[in-house]
């Protein structure tokens, strides 16, 4: 009798452990995706600056768009927290858009292959900034489901899960274009 | 969320198993073939009469089978270390470090995207001189694997076809597809080798049946006619297992491959999330039907179209099944084309 009630003891342990370890793997997982996007931002708020320097010769009268982007990058520089960040870097995705939209104006801007290069790099890094959020908020949610779901929610306290925030796209014009579209040709 | 994580790690599995099993009876071919070929000639040499005053010819000693699994030892070894390199070798590719034109760079920031999306390291990136559009991955872990395009799938693509692409053969590399896939390419190429070898040295030395004969070309005398019936068995088995092993190592190769890139086709979809941009890729490369010269035979299990451009690959059914590498283009454009279809649904 002991002897079963030792078994049973043995194996509820085990699965403690495993559940534990399987909460912590995630939620060190969406820590590091939450880094990755961290990198990519920085990378597109560096970029900024060289691509308003490069057009702004060109486009020298559409002063407020020009800062309307310079605004919109320095507000997402200074933002913290899933939230604000998703928020912020909509703004500026927005703000962006409608720079690119308006450089279709200029084609002698389309010759200089110092800006097609800043727009391929910029391309990449919105889409980059797109899969980075994709995965980190697939993490997530997976985190989100294990520690909601009978019976991992049992170890959720003891691995002081909580339930990791999404990136949500507010904007409804950005959900439906994902990506900026700046092909010259 | 489509994330199928018990499913990948099923496929690892099932990969890593794959690829043991794959070592394992390639030694065992290669010891059987060696050790054979021993058993052959120590029987036909068995009532050799020891020649007075000299050493008697009876083949006592295995030293073809010793030296044939230390061959397979050696090659097993190799393909693992040096295999990727070997495959890349092979097709000429050469890696690009820093892009030379808008072409390349772009190919490295998709790569890079793709990445990202995907979970894994960068691989490293390959360009492959030649015309018609292809690609392939390799690599045994997934922290240093490759991934190979030709030039002609960099100028024939747009952003997203690229993208779905790359995807595709990220997709392998991270379901260790490409650890199995290199592993096969290293040797199917290895027994084709030693199947032209081996039949070369047979062809070299006398007739076996009449008064026997040795590998290496070396006579032995002596037997009487028609040998050891037993060794006659021995020696049938033997050649036939030498006539067919290239051929069943290439059909393994093909039927892994396979089934395979299906299930590639669908993990690059869901890291790009976009399935269409993938089928319009594959008819563009479907289009294109010209073979991919640079990659030979041995390696077409890894692209992402056949490379042979053979007829068969479109061809559906039991005999497109068994001869072909790949899948038939048009449905696995038609399943991308579904996926695609049932994500417009859910919005």
């Amino acid at each position: 009798m002991g002897f079963v009630l030792l078994a049973v003891v043995v194996v509820v342990a085990l699965w403690v452990v495993t559940a534990y370890n399987k909460l912590i793997a995630l939620k060190n997982q969406v820590a590091n995706g939450w880094k990755q996007i961290d990198v990519q931002l920085k990378r597109r708020h560096d970029l900024i600056p060289n691509l308003v320097n490069a057009v702004k010769g060109a486009m020298d009268f559409e002063k407020s768009t020009l800062e309307a982007v310079i605004s919109a990058r320095n507000k997402a520089v200074s933002a913290t927290g899933v939230a604000q960040v998703a928020k912020a870097e909509g703004e500026l995705t927005q703000a962006l858009g409608r720079l690119f939209a308006l450089s279709e104006n200029y084609p002698q801007l389309k010759a200089t292959s110092n800006i097609q290069q800043l727009q391929e790099e910029l391309v990449s890094t919105e889409n980059k900034v797109g899969f980075a959020r994709q995965l980190y908020n697939d993490v997530a949610t997976s985190y989100n489901t294990a520690q909601q779901q009978f019976p991992t929610n049992l170890v959720a306290g003891l691995a002081k899960a909580t339930p990791a925030e999404l990136w949500e796209i507010e904007d409804a014009a950005e959900r439906a274009v994902p990506n900026v579209d700046l092909k010259m040709n | 969320m489509a994330d199928p994580p018990q499913n990948l790690f099923e496929q690892q599995e099932s990969n890593r198993r794959r690829s043991f099993w794959l070592v394992t009876g390639f030694v065992l071919f290669f010891a059987w073939v060696g050790f054979g070929g021993d058993i052959a000639w120590y029987l036909m040499s068995a009532d050799a009469p020891a020649a007075p005053g000299a050493r008697p010819d009876r083949h006592t000693i295995p030293f073809i089978g010793i030296i044939a699994t230390l061959v397979a030892g050696g090659i097993c070894w190799y393909s693992w270390k040096k295999g990727p390199e070997r495959v890349l070798w092979a097709t000429g590719a050469r890696e690009i470090q820093t892009p030379a034109d808008d072409a390349e760079r772009r190919l490295l920031n998709v790569v890079e995207e793709m990445a990202i999306a995907s979970g894994l390291p960068r691989p490293r990136v390959y360009l492959v001189p030649d015309p018609d559009p292809n690609a392939f991955a390799t690599g045994l872990e997934p922290g240093r694997a490759a991934i190979a395009v030709t030039q002609g799938l960099l100028a024939s693509l747009n952003r997203e076809e690229l993208q779905g692409v790359v995807a595709h053969e990220l997709a392998h590399i991270r379901n260790l597809d490409t650890r199995l896939m290199t592993l096969l390419a290293a040797m199917v190429g290895a027994i084709a080798l030693m199947s032209d070898g081996m039949g070369r040295m047979v062809r070299s030395g006398v007739g076996f049946g009449g008064g026997g004969g040795g590998g290496g070309g070396r006579r032995v005398r002596g037997g009487g006619k028609g040998g050891n019936p037993l060794a006659i068995v021995v020696l049938v088995l033997w050649i036939i297992t030498l006539i067919l092993a290239p051929l069943i190592s290439r059909f393994l190769a093909m039927a892994v491959s396979r089934k395979r890139e299906f299930l590639a086709d669908a993990t690059g979809a869901q890291f790009t999330r976009n399935p269409m941009a993938l089928a319009s890729a594959l008819e563009k490369l479907d289009a294109a039907g010209d073979p991919t010269r640079a990659i030979t035979r041995g390696a077409a299990h890894l692209c992402i179209v056949d490379p042979t451009a053979s007829r068969l690959s479109a061809a559906e059914g039991k005999v497109g099944d068994i001869f072909s590498s790949h899948p038939p283009i048009r449905m696995r454009i038609a399943r991308l084309k579904g996926m695609a279809y049932q994500a417009a649904k859910r919005l």
